[in-house]
């Protein structure tokens, strides 16, 4: 088999496990998409929490930092005795990984909005909820957006690593393949993992376009 | 209206940032706050509504205390202008100036008519304005913005805080009028913060004069620049300035006090003498108690002495003399006007007390001049 050429091999194995390609290209979009919600959720309330108590910003962006140096194996590997082996462990390695690019950028979104605005905003007599949902938010959401897309990017790629602790995702062609020496076989996890990074980076560049508030667009 | 007791700031560092200071504001004042930079000008105002809280002392606005509202609701009563204005990029025009009417709950159909309104007083046109982005407008559209937010719910009080000073000169004079002519017609009790007293001397009804936190005096344009209660006052004024602003010297400070006078029954030849020893042109006539009533021209008295038996039968009225409250910008507008090159000044009885001829102001005002000039030397 290995004196295939690798386009010979992709179209063999694709053809053998299409099936099989689709399933897992499922697990992965589950795995970006549940890491991705706590995450967002997570990491917008952490950004607007450091924004509001300011002695917490090195604790939170400090930590959320760290996380991120420590490599992705690794980061799986500590998270099997606190939630064992499969999905759980995966998609809490891919949330702690895809939360500072978040925390940060909204943290650094809102820190952007011009003191004036903010001043005015409360001179004016709006409260601290009003402020942050109809001045700050609104002001830092293509910041925000920018995180996001950025933490989704790496997500798509980081899940692939899944694989290795049993939660599946495209990462299991990928490891099959280099096990076996079958280079098709990694293709068969590689490119639709490719694919859908790209699609994921289009996409949340137009939702970032989008809800652009149309007062600040070039 | 608006009422300051012993009102101190003091920062949790121990630095007293206002110290106890004490005044009030009546209804349709424009009070102006003034001193250099950390003199607790702008700390003053932004403690009236609670942007900055005072430490110590009572604020009250109509005989209530600021710290009995809760916060947010006692700003959305006062209209707050900044320097940076602040307007919010994401909202059009229109949104931005129905910030307040929104956040006191306002029916949108209340609300339209007026924005539209607000525009036009600022002088903007709704229809070219309302649906465009701050970011589209100059800094002084921006700021006739501003002033229009912050009237929005027509506030009682306004806080302004050096609402000019970012502006190019041009556009700062003429916003300057503008404010001007919109308190006479609103009749709003606004605090003005502002380091220049050029900016002072034109907008404030008074001026309140401020350094190291405190006080110093607080008086009308005109008091301040005759009786500057206190060195510094005098020196941050800048003497200077009372030549700048024949608007602000008295008419009395450039009147000559001895004026040549005749009762109407006097004689033309008693008259001719008198002009003639005291080298006149004009006579001014009073009666018994000094009240004005007219005036004779030496040239008509000699032309006619050997007709009349007294003065009074050539007298002219004499439409063009001031009160002694005038300024000498009166009198300079009014000399052009005056067939007879003098203005009578008079006091509230109709008594002369003085006269302002083309002379006297011209050596009032080159006096002044002339000694600026010694002291730029």
């Amino acid at each position: 088999m290995n004196n295939l050429s690798i386009w010979q091999q992709l179209t063999e194995q694709s053809q053998m496990r299409w099936r099989e390609v689709l399933e897992a290209t499922s697990v992965h979009i589950q795995l970006v998409f549940f890491s991705m919600l706590i995450a967002i959720i997570l990491g917008v309330s952490l950004g607007i929490l450091v924004t509001r108590v300011p002695q917490l910003t090195t604790l939170v962006l400090g930590g959320a930092g760290v996380m991120q140096t420590i490599p992705s194996l690794a980061l799986l590997g500590f998270m099997i005795p606190i939630f064992g082996i499969g999905v759980k462990t995966a998609i809490a390695a891919l949330f702690l990984y895809s939360l500072l690019p978040i925390a940060r950028n909204t943290y650094a979104g809102i820190n952007d909005v011009d003191p004036a605005t903010r001043e005015a905003a409360k001179g004016m007599g709006m409260t601290s909820m009003q402020i942050l949902f109809k001045v700050e938010l609104p002001l830092a959401i293509p910041v925000i957006m920018a995180g996001i897309r950025t933490a989704a990017v790496i997500n798509v790629g980081n899940a692939t690593l899944a694989a290795f602790i049993g939660a599946g995702g495209l990462g299991d062609f990928i490891f099959l393949g280099i096990t076996r020496g079958i280079d098709g076989l990694i293709l068969l996890g590689a490119i639709p993992a490719a694919l859908l990074a790209i699609i994921l980076e289009v996409f949340f560049s137009s939702v970032e376009r989008w809800t652009t508030p149309k007062g600040l667009k070039a | 209206m608006l009422k300051f007791e012993n009102v101190s700031k003091v920062y949790d560092d121990g630095f007293k940032a206002v110290d106890s200071i004490s005044f009030e504001i009546p209804k349709g004042e424009l009070l102006v706050l003034i001193g250099p930079s950390g003199s607790g000008k702008s700390t003053t105002m932004k403690m009236i509504n609670r942007m900055e809280p005072h430490t110590s002392g009572k604020i009250s606005i109509n005989g209530k205390d600021n710290n009995s509202y809760v916060a947010s609701e006692l700003r959305r009563g006062i209209g707050y202008v900044i320097q940076q204005i602040g307007l919010f990029p994401h909202y059009t025009i229109e949104k931005n100036i129905a910030i307040v009417p929104q956040l006191n709950g306002w029916s949108p159909d209340k609300i339209k008519p007026r924005v539209t309104e607000l525009l036009e007083l600022v002088g903007l046109d709704p229809k070219i304005y309302a649906n465009r982005y701050p970011k589209e407008l100059s800094g002084g559209q921006q700021q006739r913005v501003g002033i229009a937010r912050a009237l929005a719910s027509d506030p009682e009080v306004i806080l302004m805080d050096e609402p000019f000073s970012a502006l190019d000169p041009l556009t700062r004079e003429q916003l300057q009028g503008e404010l001007i002519s919109l308190q006479k017609k609103l009749n709003k009790t606004i605090i003005f913060v502002t380091h220049d007293m050029d900016e002072a001397l034109k907008m404030g009804d008074r001026i309140a004069i401020m350094k190291d936190g405190k006080l110093l005096q607080l008086d009308t344009p005109e008091n301040l620049l005759h009786e500057p209660a206190h060195g510094f006052v005098e020196e941050f004024i800048g003497k200077h300035r009372i030549i700048q602003n024949p608007e602000l010297m008295p008419v009395i400070d450039i009147m000559s006090e001895s004026v040549i006078t005749s009762l109407p029954q006097s004689s033309p030849e008693k008259a001719i003498s008198l002009i003639r020893q005291r080298k006149i042109t004009d006579l001014i006539i009073v009666d018994e108690s000094k009240a004005l009533l007219g005036i004779v021209s030496a040239y008509d008295v000699i032309k006619k002495v050997n007709n009349i038996r007294t003065i009074e039968e050539i007298m002219q009225p004499i439409g063009h003399f001031l009160q002694d409250t005038a300024s000498a910008r009166d009198a300079i507008i009014m000399m052009d006007e005056s067939p007879f090159g003098l203005i009578p000044i008079v006091d509230e009885k109709q008594k002369v007390i003085g006269l302002v001829t083309r002379g006297s102001l011209l050596s009032a005002l080159s006096s002044q001049w002339t000694e600026t000039e010694e002291v730029v030397i």
